[in-house]
């Protein structure tokens, strides 16, 4: 009895093991392209101050912005199980702004008064997670009434042996064409200065390195550092400069500025429900242009799914060589802007974000991962000031 | 000089006291709110700034391109 006992458990294991799974191959990863994530982000910006460029420093700075960007991210993996990324994006902005209004007054609406730009881009990267190195490239485009930019990137990075610390290195490539728009009074040979006609090119070329380090399970940080070279016509053609004797030009800067960014992050996740994130800039130019970056979010969990996170940034700056206010610029001079975003000053940005990503997805939604929104009160010390409402939605 | 040498003294200070953190362990760094790079939400405000100020970059985002004229 016994015999036939043991036999009997001895099949049934014996079946269980026949129809049972065999153990899967854990580094086998889908070959197929499939979507990994979606993001929605919409964002609605107005701005109100007393300084717009095209009114040679005086004048209202209304605008009002609307932009909605959706970005779809497909991934699969290789026969060598590496990870390939494709990612489309496309951004769709439109403004109304007063000051473009004024470049030629006479009309009722002028072709700048409100504008839409479309910026479609595409990127692809390959990563190998067990070298852990990351290469890949992408290109852009950005059109709009007055202005178009074709943009290219290669990036590549590279993960120390322990997988703590990673290099990136990135450079970047916008070749853009302004078309000429001067002031109404300042056409058909009206201006003091000769000015040319049709489009001119601005060029801009990046090289950003970046390195990152975890430090311990709640602590990592990042150096950054951009070295950014611009040529061509770096002006805005419909800006207007006000001189000392009443004499009225186009605003004239240097066909070259190079750019020094040093930028350092530190993230810090302290306890379970704070995250403290930080963030610091240095820059520097040689149009004479230095400014500090400084701000601070603390994202506070809630719990698991809810978090809320206040932001402050700080931001000062020193003005080009070439600013001057309305009505002071001495005539003589090789170049002259009245842009105040161009001038000296200090800025504040304040608000708070919310952010909810369920376990089961937003409204029970399996694949909505997550729903952001974010608002922002900006204030500048020369009177500008806006206020942003953003809202990201993910599906993964 | 100073400056380039307090860079350096605080990568210093930063790195050297690094664990090894294994991928089980990595939870709370892979939180999406310790992303080390601007999060998307940022986009609009990043694009914002970059034409109401004069300083841009360092901050893994684009570096030119665009108009910001308005």
């Amino acid at each position: 009895m016994k015999k036939i006992c043991l036999t009997v458990v001895g099949l049934y294991i014996g079946l269980l093991a026949a129809f049972s799974q065999s153990n899967p191959d854990s580094s086998y990863r889908s070959r197929k392209l499939k979507i990994d994530e979606i993001n929605l982000v919409s964002s609605y910006y107005h701005q109100d101050g007393d300084h717009a460029a095209v009114t040679g420093g005086i004048g209202s700075q209304k605008l009002t912005d609307i932009s909605n960007s959706l970005e779809v991210k497909l991934i699969r993996y290789d026969h060598l199980n590496r990870k390939q990324t494709w990612s489309a994006d496309i951004g769709l902005d439109h403004y109304t702004s007063a000051s473009s209004d004024k470049i030629d007054p006479k009309t009722v609406s002028s072709a700048s008064y409100s504008d839409t730009r479309i910026y479609p881009s595409f990127s692809f990267s390959r990563e190998n997670e067990q070298k852990g190195t990351e290469w890949g490239g992408g290109l852009s485009y950005s059109g709009e009434f007055d202005y178009t930019s074709i943009g290219a990137n290669l990036h590549g990075s590279k993960k120390t042996a322990n997988k703590m610390g990673e290099l990136t290195v990135k450079g970047q490539v916008y070749l853009d064409q302004v078309r000429l728009i001067y002031p109404i009074e300042l056409r058909d040979g009206n201006s003091p200065d000769p000015l040319k006609r049709g489009t001119d090119s601005r060029n801009s070329y990046s090289l950003s390195t970046s390195w990152s380090q975890i430090i311990n399970q709640r602590f990592q940080l990042a150096f950054l550092l951009d070295l950014v070279q611009q040529k061509g016509y770096l002006s805005l053609p419909f800006n207007r400069v006000y001189f000392t004797n009443g004499t009225v030009h186009v605003e004239r800067l240097p066909d070259s500025r190079f750019k020094v960014p040093l930028g350092f992050r530190a993230n810090y996740f302290a306890g379970d429900r704070l995250v403290l994130r930080s963030y610091y800039r240095y820059y520097f130019d040689n149009w004479g242009l230095r400014a500090h970056t400084a701000s601070l979010e603390t994202s506070v969990k809630i719990n698991p799914f809810f978090s809320v996170s206040p932001f402050y940034r700080y931001y000062q700056q020193t003005g080009i060589d070439y600013f001057a206010p309305y009505l002071t610029h001495a005539p003589g001079k090789e170049f002259y802007s009245s842009n105040f975003d161009l001038s000296k000053f200090t800025s504040h940005f304040f608000g708070t974000g919310i952010r909810l990503a369920p376990p089961n997805g937003v409204l029970g939604i399996q694949h909505f991962n997550s729903i952001e929104l974010r608002y922002g009160h900006y204030t500048r010390s020369n009177t500008l000031q806006s206020n942003i409402v953003s809202l990201h939605l993910k599906w993964k | 000089m100073s400056k380039n040498a307090g860079w350096v003294l605080l990568l210093l200070v930063g790195t050297s006291g690094c664990q090894v953190v294994k991928e089980f362990q990595k939870n709370r760094l892979n939180d999406a709110e310790m992303i080390l790079s601007n999060r998307k939400i940022e986009k609009t405000e990043l694009s914002f700034q970059s034409y109401r100020e004069g300083a841009s970059g360092a901050n893994a985002g684009k570096s030119g391109g665009g108009c910001g004229c308005n």
